[in-house]
């Protein structure tokens, strides 16, 4: 079993193909909460969310032991995260049926990147190349 | 590292099989290990090993089954060498002891299985990867060709060639690309990016006759596809199609340039290769499940059917392409269903045809080519001028290059066409030929 996580993003803090109308956002949860319950009775959620956008992030970095922040995100970006799944499945097959069910229920493209590795790393130590 | 390939002339008896059992022994390693560079290794590590044997010793009776045996028999000894190594064998043990495994560990570890290609050409060609990288990966572990022999293949160098093949296998170990024939729900669509490869693989041998290899590699795949898929009539179709552009290629050029198919000396035609072609076209056509593949075959099989361009049957090819159109509404399509009925109503009609589809072609030379062709036909000289010559500056290849400019010689000289009062308007359609 692999995990996969399967990401879409703002474009200029835009979601594109978002729900418009109170009707729209209504069947947008309902597809969306079926959908879950169907990654449930599989097996297959591990975990998701929704992010606020990227003028709420806040940059740590440490400079000269000193711990320093900065307003915004990473990079000067047009697109930003803006929700994602992790998920477990057999294969990039199993992964990419997935993000199609994703696409469709949520509006949004999706893109499925395989994880190198999950979990802590104390546990991971022995699966890492080089050891 | 003892050299395989011949550096010259033709390949001895032992390059040959090496040539025929590679992707046999890919994909069988492939099956037993799950690691495409794994079954690799082995497989040229066993080459080695049979070069120097069979060299003294002659080629065994099945040089297929002695290659896996060997690379089989070598990656595990370099499985055991290594951490990575000691992790996939403990997996494959655990796969090979469960009772409701897929059954292929049990079937045949040794012998080479057709099943094998299957599946690996299906994970070449997986919609994740790019087309380039599909493409590559065919010819390298399906086809057999050297890594160098890819790279000359697409006109990159090898080192080149290597990281792009590097990054697809990466891909697939990363993301977990399975080695399997897909559901059947999803097979159609998998089945056609295949198909597509392959012809894709021709068309790129039959743009450069540099890269000719490549079309007998493509037939040669496509009769493994038809082999491994007797069920699907487009893997027939695509076999078909090629077979019969493939017996128009000795009257397809002349020195350098294009002989356009109207003007070409249809003695030179393999007619064994039209015969072998009609007779999966009948074959197709019996079986009454058209495909864009098999529709396109089906018109080559018209225009091969006859002794000249007047004999052709005209009316059954604008039938071809109205079905072809039907199931493949592309502005390519269009493009020679409007050329097909410029052979039936003449030159006014194919150009009307033509101005309706030419904003989606703008840069598709052979688009402006065909106006070229038709407006000269019209005898409108300085408009079919114009597009030769954007014909000319949009082609790819050398040929089409030298086609162009040997056509707009021509109307250069074209004294009967010389403009009556120094000027030629779009809408002067005098002198039509």
């Amino acid at each position: 079993m692999s995990q996969y996580l399967l990401s879409t993003y703002t474009v200029q803090d835009e979601v594109p193909g978002a729900p418009g109308t109170p009707e729209e956002m209504q069947t947008f949860m309902e597809r969306v909460i079926a959908l879950e319950a169907e990654m449930d009775a599989t097996g297959t959620f591990v975990f998701g969310g929704a992010l606020h956008g990227p003028d709420t992030a806040t940059v740590v970095r440490v400079s000269d032991a000193d711990v320093v922040m900065t307003d915004g995100p990473f990079a000067e970006s047009k697109e930003h995260i803006a929700g994602f799944y992790v998920i477990n499945a057999d294969d990039l097959d199993a992964a990419l049926a997935w993000a199609g069910k994703v696409a469709d229920a949520t509006n949004h493209p999706i893109e499925v990147r395989p994880f190198f590795a999950t979990g802590r790393l104390a546990d991971q130590v022995h699966e890492m190349p080089g050891t | 590292m003892t050299r395989i390939v011949a550096t010259g002339g033709e390949a001895t008896g032992v390059e040959r099989v090496f040539r025929e059992v590679y992707g046999q022994a890919v994909a069988t390693l492939v099956r037993v290990f799950g690691d495409i560079t794994l079954a690799e290794d082995a497989v040229q590590e066993a080459f080695v090993v049979a070069s120097d044997r069979w060299r003294s010793d002659g080629i065994p009776p099945n040089p297929a089954g002695w290659i896996v045996t060997t690379a089989r028999n070598r990656a595990i000894d370099d499985l055991r060498r290594s951490a990575r190594g000691r992790e996939l064998h403990e997996q494959l043990g655990a796969t090979a002891s469960r009772p409701n495994g897929t059954g292929a560990e049990h079937r045949s570890e040794d012998g080479p299985v057709s099943d094998d290609q299957l599946r690996l050409i299906f994970t070449c060609c997986h919609p994740a990867l790019r087309t380039e990288h599909q493409v590559a990966l065919t010819l390298r572990l399906l086809g057999g060709l050297s890594v160098d022999e890819v790279a000359h293949s697409f006109l990159v160098s090898e080192s080149a060639m290597a990281k792009r093949l590097v990054r697809a296998k990466y891909k697939i170990r990363a993301a977990k690309i399975p080695y399997r024939v897909p559901a059947r729900a999803d097979l159609p669509e998998r089945f056609r990016s295949v198909l597509s490869v392959v012809y894709l693989i021709y068309n790129t041998g039959l743009d450069d006759p540099e890269r000719a290899s490549l079309r007998r590699e493509a037939i040669r795949l496509a009769r493994a596809l038809v082999e491994l898929m007797p069920d699907e009539p487009e893997a027939a179709g695509l076999l078909a199609l090629m077979l019969l552009s493939e017996s128009r290629v000795p009257a397809r050029t002349a020195g350098d340039a294009l002989v356009l198919l109207r003007d070409q000396d249809r003695t030179r035609w393999d007619h064994t290769m039209i015969e072998e072609g009609h007779a999966i076209v009948r074959a197709c056509i019996r079986r009454a499940q058209p495909g864009p593949f098999q529709l396109q075959a089906a018109i080559q099989a018209v225009h091969c059917d006859a002794d000249s361009p007047e004999a052709t049957d005209w009316p059954q090819i604008v039938a071809l392409y109205d079905h072809l159109f039907s199931v493949m509404p592309t502005p390519v399509v269009a493009l020679n269903r409007a050329i097909a009925i410029g052979e039936i109503e003449g030159p006014g009609a194919a150009l009307s045809a033509l101005d309706a589809i030419a904003a989606d072609l703008d840069n598709y030379h052979l688009m402006h080519a065909a106006r070229g062709t038709t407006l000269r036909r019209l005898g409108r000289r300085d408009a079919a001028m114009a597009a030769y010559e954007r014909a000319a500056h949009l082609a790819a290849t050398e040929a089409d290059r030298r086609f162009l400019a040997q056509q707009i010689e021509e109307l250069a000289d074209d004294d009967d066409l010389h403009r009556p009062n120094g000027s030629t308007g779009p809408h002067n359609e005098t002198s039509a030929r």
